[in-house]
């Protein structure tokens, strides 16, 4: 890690978010500040319904923030600078496997040669050939978030986003997903801001593991990851990898209870 | 029949005309018109309480070869055409305006479940002294009849689509015609479609309900005419027009429905 001479693609500076309901206004993200550097790989745990999906939606500009900002040091303004994949792969079911993966081209209005190339190239990363006709209701949940993993990555932004994107999966499948997110990660270095609510997942993936507390949420454990690259299944057994699972474990039980349960 | 060697051949005989549906309907057509045929002769009723089918089939014949079903049929036709152009327009572009706007759509919904309320019939009359008994009336009522389905289920359509695909849109920065275009026409064409479907076959009504009001052609004029003669094989006729009439009205509807929604395969699964 390198901190000193990396370039810093994401900056988020005491990022306040609050929602007004019937009973007054809730808070969801107290102050957050954190910052990734290029072609990093970050993830986000913490307890469920504790604001990670908030903090995400906030980054990816959804959601207006309450009090401070985000920033994206050194990118130009009019470019796809994040792109956001959702928990479930939300495809149009009206559209095939391609057309699905063209739409954020199609609505940036790009010229339909450059579609057809860019799409296909996509195909080929994600390794659904053969399915390109096919229609959402056709694909396993696999898939389908392939699917909605190149859908995103075919803006070519910046910065990508993954609200536990294999949260529905089967336990088998999610780890494979997370292996296929690596060598596409590898083919295309991409800064990544990744929530999930598996640990032995975020460690296995991140470069860092980002820590949040429950509603409102803060920020309280920045842990780096000291595995090398490329990761391997090996590698869940080494003792650095069980002894930051030990951390986050012990760090997400103390700030979990009681105020999450709702 | 009785002859068949093995029931299992008159087994398949059944089963394979189980399957074929048009000449199912063909066969029923047919029992039901020999039927008809055997009570006006059993009981001898006279022509003006109940023509025989033979008759309504010559008379058929009769104001075919003279063009005076064409004209008529025609300008039925074209009311209800005119109808739906303009209600359906109507209704879509009030429906996505509501769907864009709870604030209106609570202002409004009192005035238009009211207005849904009053049975058309009953306004007709009004509309034929405010607008004269020509085309217009005619028009206006056959769209006031279309207008309400179809509002409501483009308001519907509109509404259901899902938040999360519009997060989606959102998130690939899609402007608000382009959400219209990408998510929203497809998401709430099916329920769209349906309610087009019920549209189309009040669109008969209407028109029909304006021309009974009054109107000097159409086949409602048909009608009534028929009625004043006694001519009740003519009125046969025109009943007859307006069920084949209804019918490929919606058959048209049902045909574009499984053309839009070629995508929904599991339909047909089902």
């Amino acid at each position: 890690m390198t901190f000193s001479t990396t370039e810093i693609a994401l900056e988020v500076n005491d990022l306040e978010v609050s929602f007004v309901d019937s009973d007054g206004s809730l808070e969801v993200l107290d102050k957050i500040s954190f910052s990734i550097e290029r072609n990093a790989f970050v993830c986000i745990v913490g307890p469920s319904g504790g604001g990670k999906s908030t903090l995400l939606r906030a980054v990816a500009g959804l959601i207006q923030p309450t009090g401070g900002n985000v920033l994206f040091p050194g990118m130009a303004e009019d470019k796809a600078q994040t792109g956001l994949v959702f928990q479930k792969p939300n495809l149009l079911p009206w559209r095939t496997l391609r057309d699905n993966i063209s739409l954020p081209l199609e609505i940036d209005q790009r010229p339909e040669a450059e579609i057809s190339v860019l799409t296909q190239e996509m195909i080929r990363l994600v390794g659904l050939e053969g399915f390109e006709k096919a229609y959402p209701h056709e694909l396993s949940g696999g898939m389908a978030q392939r699917v909605a993993i190149a859908r995103c990555l075919v803006q070519n932004p910046e910065i990508l986003l993954l609200d536990e994107p294999f949260g529905q999966l089967d336990a088998l499948t999610r780890e494979r997903m997370g292996d296929e997110l690596l060598r596409i990660w590898n083919e295309r270095r991409k800064t990544v801001l990744m929530v999930t609510h598996s640990i032995s997942e975020a460690i296995f993936l991140a470069d860092r593991v980002l820590v949040l507390t429950c509603r409102p949420a803060r920020l309280i454990m920045d842990l780096p990851i000291e595995l090398p690259r490329p990761r391997a299944d090996a590698m869940r057994y080494l003792p650095e990898f069980t002894e930051a699972a030990r951390l986050l474990h012990a760090q997400l039980k103390d700030t979990t209870v009681p105020a999450c349960q709702l | 029949m009785k002859e068949t060697p093995s029931s299992t051949i008159k087994i398949d005989f059944w089963q394979r005309l189980s399957r074929n549906r048009m000449l199912l309907t063909l066969l029923s057509v047919l029992l039901f018109l020999l039927i008809w045929q055997v009570l006006v002769s059993a009981l001898n009723l006279p022509g003006f309480i109940l023509p025989s089918p033979a008759e309504v089939g010559r008379k058929f014949l009769d104001v075919l070869r003279t063009g005076l079903l064409w004209r008529h049929f025609s300008a039925t036709l074209g009311e209800i055409l005119l109808g739906l152009l303009f209600g359906v327009s109507a209704a879509t572009l009030l429906g996505y305006a509501l769907s864009k706007s709870p604030l209106a759509e609570r202002l409004l919904s009192p005035f238009l479940v009211g207005s849904q309320s009053i049975p058309m019939a009953a306004i007709a009359p009004l509309l034929v002294i405010w607008f004269g008994p020509g085309l217009l009336s005619k028009v206006l009522i056959c769209s006031l009849t279309v207008f309400f389905p179809v509002l409501v289920n483009t308001l519907v359509g509109l509404r259901d689509v899902p938040p999360e695909l519009r997060e989606v849109m959102e998130s690939l920065r899609a402007s608000p015609a382009q959400t219209l275009r990408y998510l929203e026409i497809p998401a709430a064409l099916p329920v769209f479609l349906g309610g087009l479907r019920v549209g189309a076959s009040l669109s008969v009504i209407g028109a029909i309900v304006g021309e009974l009001v009054a109107s000097d052609r159409g086949l409602g004029f048909l009608i009534n005419v028929g009625r004043g003669q006694y001519d009740t094989a003519l009125v046969f006729v025109a009943v007859i027009c307006l069920v084949i009439l209804a019918a490929s009205l919606y058959g048209f509807v049902l045909l574009l429905e499984n053309r839009v929604l070629s995508w929904q395969t599991w339909r047909k699964e089902v």
